[in-house]
């Protein structure tokens, strides 16, 4: 009853969160200073040119009519022509979004076994200069920010040792034979490792500067929960009864320890995302980041709306599957 | 293929060779840019697209304007060989060019050229430049010869052929797949074919055999949209690209020696300028001619910006029609305090007002502000700088509230004296901010002026009259910076365009 309880409050929580979103942005991103309209005036344009590209765009009229005309097109899946590509604003967004998963995806695996291993080698042999190392290595980890670290990937992978490509999801040459855009996952189901391959060429640069700030901190959290962990009674009493101090981490302390880590990484996949936005523009990467920011340069009112909108249902989506996830793993919430 | 360990093993190192990658030595096959702002939109005649001047070059690969343009911005005969107005300035008549086929092998017609026309022109469509096409109307297609009736006399509209919007679209296809249809598959008479395209990351395009202007030198092109800098430059250090543009000049000077890459540095048709708006101090003459003597420009460009720029006094290029010579406006800092303690002020007692910039916006455009700005302090002003975005430069500009001074660029690339100085400092036009009268008197005539010297020898008495009266701060022609590999051989055009079609094998 409790986690039906806990179910229905975040969903409805996540609705207000949306809405409000929704609003605010919309707003905002109306009475912020740079129009569309002024950028797109050619020289010589009149005052009834203005008038006429103005209405032409919809934005003849007030702020709260313009929301209104939105919403009822979203309520009809319509949310918008994107004034710079002209194009339907939710296949713009949905044909981005899955390069952004992908990549997020990939840097969270990269950071989860990046940060896992170096936790558990820290806590295995702490108190050693390996565990200081590890120590060193996070602190410079969290102290630089992902884009620094794109720079200095670009600089090692992609200039002084050139193997990795430095733009881009995909070779333009290669024949795509993909119905979605999920190409890492489509190439996987097709058997097509050719263009994995290629694609895990593109992706790794990008993924591993995201993932390079996201591992410290996960093998700062998991490391020091381990640490706690491993003073308690019941880790205690299984070493007592002979086991390795491997097997004492792996089987009895890392369980534990795993659920404030599960959290933390729920919360930080959120701000992984949104560092796409700069690291898919380091790397030319065509993802909705990339994409973001093009349609700021370009004041594309219905594009940026879509986005953030889009971003809000991610973030808030992911809060509510950690949330949930973790009102099902604690007994008192699942109990009630 | 099987999966197993194996094979995902295999095919995982083989990505780490990148046998895609493009190399100095090879012999190139594909030739693949790195370019600096990505394509939103296929059609060139409509929205947001069609009046961004960087990205001209994208529609010039695939389509062709009514009248081409040569690399140093003079026209030349394209889809239309001959143009012109009858005796009394009434109807136009056009002569289409014969034998060229669109993409999908089709012919090009006439038709298409009047449809094309007619399109811009109906403000239906959304050309934003539809003011100027609905000059013409009663378009009539006979044989090769289109024709018109002039609704409203404009001395520019065949400029307008080679400018904006001025491209030709295939009638019977775009009306067969329609506006989305085009946009997912664009065709049209140019010398290249779109073979993909992902949006926000390339172009991939395919030699058309049948180019009337004769078949490109590259069978294939591939454009990569690379916004960032840094990125573009290692692109091209990397060997991932042949060629590449728009890189700070440090970064140019640096690379362009070294093994296997040269550059490439003209001047193109884009200036920086500061508008003075007829506020304030501004309003004051003194003040505005010190503003204008003050700065050394020759200066600002050799220690800012690498010496890749020309200084100039008026809002006119070398390159342009109305280009004069004669009109200088020479740094004169004695001059300058002399005048302004005509008005009352001096280097302890100064005049004071905001100048607006953006920030990395243009090569170096916060330094150059920041260098005038202590450049003026010298002589007596005292400016504030305020950092805006370009959009907000955009609406302050339409709705004539910039600061009494305000950094800009300026892009002209068909060279008509009415689309720089013409609409930069006519009061009714909304990119102008100087209202005053005397001025807009003396433009006026100039809009439908028929006589071809007089209206080009008119603008220069407006330069003239601009600079005798520092209505505006013209600073310097910018020059574009272009790497690419010694394979490959780049001819720049003055508009600032990269045309692949102008690159051969070196």
């Amino acid at each position: 009853m409790a986690l039906l309880r806990t179910i229905l409050l975040r969903l409805l929580t996540t609705a207000i969160t949306l809405i409000g979103v929704a609003v605010i942005v919309f707003v905002v991103i109306r009475v912020v200073p740079g129009n569309p309209i002024a950028m797109m005036l050619p020289p010589g344009a009149t005052e009834a040119d203005i008038d006429r590209l103005k209405a032409l765009y919809g934005f003849d009229k007030s702020i709260p009519a313009q929301f209104v005309i939105w919403v009822q097109g979203v309520m009809q899946g319509n949310f918008g022509t994107s004034i710079s590509s002209r194009q339907p604003v939710l296949g713009l967004v949905l044909g981005r979004l899955p390069a952004t998963l992908e990549l997020s995806l990939m840097a969270l695996v990269m950071a989860v076994i990046g940060g896992g291993l170096a936790a558990l080698t820290g806590t295995r042999l702490r108190g050693g200069r390996v565990e200081g190392a590890i120590d060193v290595a996070n602190g410079m980890a969290l102290s630089v920010p992902d884009f620094l670290w794109g720079l200095v990937l670009i600089l090692l992978f992609g200039v002084l040792w050139p193997v990795f490509h430095i733009s881009g999801r995909i070779s333009p040459a290669l024949d795509l034979p993909f119905a979605t855009n999920f190409y890492l996952i489509e190439s996987i189901l097709r058997l097509r490792f050719d263009l994995l391959a290629d694609l895990l060429a593109h992706m790794l640069l990008p993924a591993l500067a995201l993932a390079i700030p996201l591992a410290a901190i996960i093998a700062q959290l998991l490391k020091q929960s381990l640490k706690e962990t491993m003073h308690l009674d019941y880790v205690t009493l299984a070493r007592t009864r002979g086991y390795s101090e491997s097997a004492v981490i792996w089987r009895e302390a890392l369980p534990n320890a795993l659920l404030p880590t599960l959290t933390l990484v729920g919360v930080q996949f959120t701000f992984l995302i949104g560092g796409t936005v700069i690291i898919e523009r380091l790397f030319s990467y065509e993802g909705l980041g990339n994409m973001a920011i093009d349609a700021v340069i370009n004041r594309d009112l219905p594009l940026i709306q879509g986005i953030v909108i889009l971003f809000a249902v991610i973030f808030t989506g992911v809060n509510l599957v950690v949330d949930l996830a973790y009102a099902a793993l604690n007994p008192r919430l699942r109990h009630g | 293929m099987n999966l197993n360990r194996r094979s995902l093993l295999q095919a995982t190192a083989a990505s780490f060779a990148l046998p895609a990658l493009p190399a100095f030595a090879q012999g190139i096959e594909e030739l693949v840019i790195a370019y600096n702002v990505p394509l939103p939109s296929w059609d060139p005649t409509v929205g947001l697209s069609a009046v961004n001047p960087t990205i001209q070059g994208f529609y010039l690969s695939v389509f062709d304007r009514f009248i081409g343009q040569n690399p140093d911005l003079t026209p030349t005969p394209g889809l239309l060989t001959d143009w012109g107005w009858n005796e009394d300035r009434t109807k136009v008549s056009m002569t289409v060019r014969e034998g060229v086929t669109w993409h999908d092998g089709s012919p090009f017609t006439a038709e298409d050229v009047a449809w094309s026309l007619a399109r811009a022109a109906d403000e239906k469509t959304g050309n934003p430049i539809q003011f100027i096409w609905s000059t013409l109307g009663n378009f009539v297609a006979e044989g090769n010869t289109v024709t018109a009736d002039v609704v409203r006399f404009e001395p520019t509209v065949f400029k307008w052929m080679y400018f904006l919007t001025g491209f030709v679209l295939p009638k019977a296809y775009y009306e067969k797949v329609g506006a989305e249809g085009f946009e997912a598959a664009p065709i049209g008479t140019g010398p290249y074919m779109v073979d993909s395209f992902e949006r926000n990351a390339f172009v991939r395009l395919k030699a058309n055999a049948n180019y009337w202007g004769g078949k490109p030198e590259f069978d294939t092109v591939t454009i990569k949209f690379v916004t960032d800098a840094t990125s573009r430059v290692a692109e091209i250090e990397s060997g991932n690209s042949h060629v590449t543009l728009e890189m700070p000049y440090e970064e140019y000077d640096r690379l362009k020696g070294t093994a296997g890459l040269a550059g490439i540095a003209a001047p193109i048709s884009d200036i920086g300028m500061i508008f003075f708006n007829d506020i304030d101090a501004m309003l004051d003459p003194n003040v505005r001619k010190a503003a204008v003597m003050a700065v050394d420009k020759k200066l600002i460009v050799e220690r800012l910006l690498s010496g890749y720029g020309v200084p100039i006094d008026t809002l006119e290029t070398p390159e342009y029609l109305a280009f004069d010579a004669s009109i200088t406006t020479p740094y004169d800092p004695d001059g300058a305090m002399a005048l302004l303690a005509a008005s009352g002020f001096s280097p302890e007692n100064p005049v004071k007002f905001t100048i607006q910039t953006t920030r990395g916006f243009k090569p170096k455009d916060y330094e150059i502000i920041q260098a005038i700005v202590g450049l003026w302090r010298k002589v007596g002003i005292e400016a504030e700088i305020e950092v805006y975005e370009i959009a907000k430069h955009f609406e302050l500009r339409a709705a004539d509230q910039l600061a009494p001074a305000a950094f800009y660029n300026w892009g002209n690339s068909v060279g008509d004296p009415t689309t720089s100085t013409g609409f930069a400092m006519f009061g009714p036009s909304p990119h102008s901010v100087w209202d005053q009268p005397d001025l807009i008197e003396k433009i006026a005539p100039l809009w439908g002026e028929a006589d071809e010297e007089k209206r080009i020898a008119g603008w220069k008495d407006v330069s003239r009259y601009i600079a005798d009266n520092a209505l505006v701060l013209p600073l310097m022609q910018y020059v574009q910076p272009i790497l690419h590999v010694e394979g490959v051989k780049v001819q720049p055009h003055a508009s600032g365009a990269l045309l692949p079609y102008l690159m051969t094998r070196a």
